[in-house]
């Protein structure tokens, strides 16, 4: 199915669809996620059986704030789709999508180490690159770039300019 | 027989009595810095190479460079058996307990080389995956500045580092 007719297809179901540069995305709520992603997985047609990523990005002007991009791969038709959830900015939470793809469970937990997402229903919902105790969400757009502490065993050292003799 | 000074041994003697005594073929010195002159000759660095910084050590330690002119060719893979460690690249947050820990480890006494500018202060990596300088951690004895710093650079850092444990000559 080429990308037009992979959007026509989608949008059967799911109206929010956006088809440029060959690229067909779906935009869902929170609410349908689960249910667009078993639909898109289970349809003989569509068959989108591999998750290749998932990932989120931070709009802090924006509302919703945080988008979560999941990118579905069909290795049997040689097709992908992306499925977009906005989440709110002052309690993003999405449920996870670890029962449909298990490999979702690392990248859930990457996605609430750097941006503080909720994932309901994660079966270990941890920090997985940053230490435990860590305070903070680097990736979100309001975290400092650059001259910030380190955080040792609840320790914060201010960085080597600020530190004075 | 001509008496030659050794760096940094505190002889006390006069040209005649040393003369006396290098003819009888004795030397004397304290306990303390006959210790010291040992521990600086015979250094055993454990492995810590992070990153680049590593590749640098290791050239140090290999043929062309050879460390082993000061005794110190063997990295030891286990910290009980190394009392010297030479952070040897960018030390990232998570790896900050590993490395106290096996800075905890090593037996006294020891010293801590903070080789190449990552190791030192963060370095370019100014931002929230990396410990800002490893001497937030573990009390550092010689910076090595460079990115990275060739192996000249870090033999004239433990050089440096042999002349500070000779004057300490600390006993423990």
């Amino acid at each position: 199915m080429g990308p037009g007719e992979l959007a026509e297809r989608i949008r059967q179901r799911f109206p929010e669809v956006l088809e440029a540069r060959r690229e067909v995305t779906v935009t869902v709520t929170p609410g349908e996620l689960t249910s667009a992603l078993e639909y898109l997985r289970d349809e003989e047609d569509l068959s989108f059986w591999f998750l290749s990523d998932l990932t989120a990005t931070d709009w802090p002007s924006r509302e919703p704030r945080f988008w979560i991009a999941y990118h579905l791969q069909s290795l049997e038709h040689a097709h992908r789709v992306r499925v977009k959830v906005g989440l709110a900015g002052d309690d993003p939470r999405v449920p996870t999508v670890t029962p449909l793809f298990p490999t979702a469970n690392w990248h859930e937990r990457e996605v609430y180490d750097f941006f503080g997402v909720e994932f309901d229903g994660h079966p270990d919902l941890r920090r997985i690159e940053m230490p435990e105790g860590w305070v903070g969400h680097p990736l979100r757009k309001d975290h400092p770039l650059a001259g910030v502490p380190t955080q040792y065993k609840g320790a914060f050292i201010p960085p080597p300019d600020q530190r004075g003799v | 027989m001509p008496v030659q000074r050794v760096s940094g041994v505190q002889l006390g003697r006069t040209e005649d009595e040393l003369r006396e005594e290098a003819e009888r073929g004795i030397l004397t010195t304290t306990v303390g810095k006959a210790v010291a002159w040992a521990r600086k000759n015979s250094m055993w660095p454990a492995t810590f190479g992070l990153a680049c910084c590593a590749i640098e050590m290791m050239a140090a330690g290999a043929a062309h460079y050879d460390l082993a002119r000061w005794g110190m060719e063997i990295f030891r893979a286990s910290p009980r058996q190394a009392d010297l460690m030479i952070v040897a690249g960018r030390v990232s947050q998570k790896m900050g307990p590993v490395l106290r820990q096996i800075y905890d480890q090593m037996p006294e006494p020891k010293w801590v080389i903070s080789m190449g500018v990552c190791a030192s202060s963060g370095g370019m990596f100014n931002n929230y995956g990396l410990i800002q300088g490893v001497d937030t951690i573990v009390p550092v004895d010689i910076y090595v500045p460079g990115c990275p710093p060739r192996p000249e650079m870090l033999m004239y850092g433990i050089l440096r580092l042999h002349e500070k444990v000779q004057r300490e000559a600390r006993l423990k």
